[in-house]
């Protein structure tokens, strides 16, 4: 009744080329984004933001890097993991090598180097294709896990093996309380989604869904694979290297390579699966259920007045994590995305049902 | 030379095992296509089952002759593993018939972290040791080829020996059973083995039965190799690149890559690793095949890939 697009006409080729070209979504979407910058931070207590809105908002990132490659472009990959952590030690080492750079910069810089290493572990994705390509990705999950463990100079030469971010900060302001970092984690999120969603409209996008669906038949309408697949995989590792630095320096503080192992690739897939393939929304959706999930089993048997010792809890939580991601798959394999958009098509015409 | 051959066995005969866990997946991805993960976490289920049902049965029921216990026990672990496949047919692939291949894959991921939860809360998740009864004294083979002979551990032949005819009784189950004849079918042309009448759902109940046989025999083989824990889950990652060396869809390719890359990763480590810091093992199989991969996409026997628009 309320969410029609009848009447609203589009007079310009600019109103008809907008990212929400309905009236009802783009007010939903600036009520959201002001929330998000001015409620949500007023509200919210710092147990909420640190370990709940942060890194939601960070694997976000993560997950539309990871769903740009994967969604989009329809190469898999289980080595997000190392991308992000690829960010996280190129972002540490411009820090450290370079005192005094600016903090964006030093993201900009960490996602360029994580976009050069992944062009160079896409090249295989040009003859390899599907499910064997999986061990490219691999490769570069286990190698730079490798790596980053036993290579001190990626480490500074610390002797534990584990680095520690520096002190935060923008143009002489300091990033310290969990809300100034908030605020950074979402600007950059907002930026990265307004990247991503314009990319994947136009004509590059476009290149990459033909290359999805059937990469023989995109050839022969003229579009070049090896274009399209490197640069999928340039800025899939792109934002994947800023979510790791960002993972590294706002989230973890100080870390280890063990942080971006290979768990944290399949937690990331399972992001954008169960969120969607191939949406923005379902990355967004995505990261919040498989983030919550956890955390909820975990707080579960509390809430109902049942105790389990942490042991039963863990495998408690391994098995209904199990059991959800089957579920959620047979329920609706195109993930919660779909699910908004099935929602979306029956409002269009609610209450009459034709 | 001496010690080059010794690496070398060594690598090889850590290979045979890959194989029996590489082939466990090849088995499931030729009949239906799935690409499954969880079989790492059925060589654990088996494993733990296996190791418990000895210590167990003694207790319950008093038997007290230790081959007649163990007998029961892999019996009892069989067991459990046709369960296993029936539920999985019934509550996973039946449900997500013909969807994508990722769907799948990501389906046995949760399959994989369930049985692991599962396994692990019935069957306790501390570090067991299984003994079969096995021999585990070196031995030493050649000593009148060269000097000194070369090393090897007796448990490691009698495993290579165990996981030979489990290969042998495959090929013949395969080749002159009705039941392997329906499987080849299946696995060469889904539809055209049903148009001819033979049922998808029971083919596929079958063939996760044979990977769960499988799965337990490689757990009993890695289990008294390394005793059951967890980390045996994470053998799912080690068959991988052999995996995808061989080819999915060939058996004798499952064998022929975990030799290689037994092989080619213990001598990595031995020779290459000091130089770089060691610990290269495990990127170095992935590494070795995309190398073989670059040259032949499919892998070294899989059926070529024939694409039309």
């Amino acid at each position: 009744m309320f969410y029609r697009e009848a009447g609203q006409f589009k007079t310009d080729y600019r109103s008809d080329q907008q990212i929400f070209p309905i009236t009802q979504d783009r007010v939903a979407v600036w009520a959201m984004a002001i929330t998000a910058f001015t409620a949500v931070p007023y509200f919210a207590t710092d147990y909420l933001i640190i370990s709940i809105l942060n890194p939601f908002l960070i694997l976000a990132i993560a997950a539309i890097g990871l769903n740009i490659l994967v969604g989009y472009c329809g190469q898999i990959s289980l080595g997000t993991g190392a991308f992000m952590a690829i960010g996280a030690y190129a972002a540490y080492n411009f820090a450290t090598h370079f005192p005094g750079l600016n903090l964006l910069v030093i993201f900009v810089l960490a996602g360029l180097t994580s976009a050069l290493i992944g062009i160079l572990f896409g090249i295989p994705s040009l003859r390899i294709k599907g499910f064997y390509l999986t061990v490219a990705t691999l490769a570069a999950q286990f190698f730079f896990e490798w790596l980053f463990l036993r290579v001190k100079w990626f480490t500074n030469y610390s002797p534990s093996g584990s680095v520690v971010a520096p002190p935060l900060g923008i143009f002489g302001l300091p990033i310290a309380t969990p809300h100034a970092k908030y605020f950074l984690v979402l600007g950059i999120t907002v930026i990265v989604a307004l990247i991503a969603a314009n990319l994947t409209r136009g004509h590059i996008g476009r290149s990459w869904m033909a290359i999805r669906d059937m990469d023989i038949a995109a050839e022969i309408i003229g579009i070049r694979p090896m274009q399209a697949k490197l640069s999928a995989f340039a800025v899939s590792s792109f934002f994947v290297g800023i979510a790791g630095a960002l993972w590294a320096f706002v989230f973890l503080g100080s870390w280890e390579p063990l942080a971006f192992d290979i768990n944290r690739s399949f937690q990331l897939l399972f992001m954008i699966i169960i969120g969607g393939l191939g949406s923005i929304l379902g990355s967004f959706v995505g990261a919040a259920f498989i983030m919550m999930l956890p955390i909820f089993l975990n707080q579960a048997p509390a809430l109902f007045g049942i105790h389990l010792s942490t042991e039963t809890v863990s495998h408690l939580e391994f098995m209904i994590f199990g059991v959800l991601i089957v579920f959620f798959l047979i329920a609706e394999p195109h993930g919660l995305a779909r699910l908004w958009a099935i929602g979306k098509e029956k409002l269009r015409i609610w209450p009459f049902p034709h | 030379m001496g010690f080059f051959l010794e690496v070398l066995i060594g690598g090889l005969l850590v290979g045979v095992l890959y194989s029996l866990v590489a082939l466990g997946f090849v088995l499931i991805f030729k009949a239906s296509g799935v690409f499954n993960f969880a079989q790492g976490a059925m060589v654990l289920l088996a494993a733990l089952c296996l190791v418990r049902m000895i210590e167990w049965l003694p207790k319950w029921f008093g038997l007290d002759n230790p081959a007649l216990v163990i007998v029961l026990a892999a019996l009892i672990s069989g067991v459990m593993m046709v369960g296993v496949a029936v539920i999985i047919e019934r509550l996973v692939l039946r449900p997500l018939v013909n969807q994508e291949g990722i769907i799948l894959f990501m389906a046995t991921l949760g399959v994989a972290y369930f049985v692991e939860g599962a396994g692990q809360s019935i069957f306790g998740s501390n570090v067991y040791t299984l003994n079969l009864g096995i021999p585990k004294d070196p031995v030493f083979l050649f000593e009148n080829l060269f000097e000194g002979g070369v090393l090897v551990n007796e448990f490691d032949i009698w495993s290579a020996i165990a996981a030979g005819i489990l290969v042998v009784g495959l090929a013949l189950f395969f080749q002159y059973t009705r039941t392997g004849r329906a499987l080849r079918a299946v696995a060469d042309d889904h539809q055209a083995a049903q148009s001819v009448g033979i049922p998808l759902n029971r083919i596929w109940v079958i063939v996760w039965t044979v990977a769960g046989i499988v799965a337990l025999v490689a757990g009993a083989v890695w289990g008294s190799k390394l005793s059951v824990q967890f980390s045996i889950a994470l053998l799912a990652l080690k068959a991988l690149p052999v995996l995808i060396l061989g080819g999915f869809t060939s058996v004798p390719g499952a064998i022929i890559g975990g030799l290689i890359i037994g092989a080619g990763e213990k001598l990595s480590e031995v020779f290459i690793g000091p130089l770089v810091g060691g610990g290269i093992e495990i990127w170095f199989a992935y590494g070795l095949a995309l190398v073989f991969l670059l040259f032949r996409p499919q892998g070294l026997f899989g059926e070529k890939i024939i694409e039309r628009v």
